[in-house]
């Protein structure tokens, strides 16, 4: 069981902005070939001022500014061992290329199942734009899997 | 992209499908790159063998960004109110996603209305990877 005393651990407060390249990088890598994704023209054309940020590349930025293996060492979670249980996002308003997000995660819960052979980290973080807006949150649970019986 | 309505989704309606091309180590390796998500499971075979793997599998978040699509490609981004998604079981190489949705609830909040749609990716032999849930606006 990992230590319930990370119950309500903040992870502190960071921002980034998010790139076009980036977006591009991500789209072209899921295979997402709306334009509003790739082609700023094609993005204002549909109404956004820049590319539109696809719905789980919100993670993905997350991992730059809090890197999931430091979250595994403050959990003393082994790295060949964690999976990842669930993803959730609850989406407030729209984010697109230019904007300036900030995350602040927390770890909010630590569980067990099976005796122990399964232990959870859930993590939640919120999110806001460079104008205060809260435009998202987002919901990570990971999973360590108790080792084989032959180690 | 076709904005249609949705005003007239009913519960049981599927959604249309979403398939992606099976899972090759190039796949992965563009994905690390792409998400930065560098975990030697997903691109380091050596690695994910010493893990106890038979070789390196796919991102679960790289299905996860096909459930997105799968929502996007039919609704528009601009609908999607929340994505849920449990992941079930890995993606290993050669898989081929297929991802599938249905409409279970209709409901309101704050006067829009919205619709719940149960969804699950699956690999080509129908093995659910990830279920999933997604709720989108019907404006």
């Amino acid at each position: 069981m990992f230590d319930t005393n990370l119950i309500g651990h903040s992870l502190g407060q960071r921002s980034i902005t998010v790139e076009e390249w980036a977006v591009r990088w991500y789209a072209n890598a899921i295979g997402e070939t709306d334009p509003i994704y790739s082609d700023v023209a094609a993005a204002r054309a549909a109404g956004h001022p820049s590319l539109r940020v696809p719905p789980t590349f919100l993670s993905c930025m997350e991992g730059w500014l809090f890197k999931t293996f430091d979250l595994l060492a403050l959990a003393g979670i082994d790295p060949s061992r964690v999976l990842h249980a669930e993803q959730q996002y609850e989406y407030h308003a729209a984010v697109c290329a230019g904007d300036t997000l900030t995350y602040e995660p927390r770890i909010v819960d630590v569980y067990d199942k099976k005796g122990g052979a399964l232990e959870f980290l859930v993590k939640a973080s919120r999110i806001t734009n460079q104008s205060g807006v809260h435009v998202a949150d987002t919901r990570t649970v990971l999973v360590q899997r108790q080792l084989s019986k032959d180690q | 992209m076709t904005r249609r309505s949705l005003k007239d989704l009913q519960v049981g309606d599927s959604i249309p499908e979403l398939r992606v091309p099976a899972i090759s180590r190039k796949t992965l390796a563009v994905y690390a790159g792409a998400s930065g998500d560098h975990h030697p499971l997903h691109i380091d075979s050596d690695y994910a063998r010493d893990a106890g793997f038979d070789d390196v599998f796919a991102h679960g978040m790289l299905s996860a960004a096909y459930v997105g699509r799968l929502v996007t490609d039919w609704a528009g981004q601009d609908r999607l109110r929340s994505l849920k998604m449990r992941f079930t079981g890995i993606t290993h190489l050669y898989d081929a996603p297929h991802c599938t949705g249905r409409v279970s609830e209709r409901f309101e909040v704050l006067g829009e209305p919205r619709a719940r749609v149960q969804m699950q990716c699956a690999n080509h032999n129908g093995e659910a990877k990830i279920i999933g849930e997604a709720v989108v606006a019907l404006v």
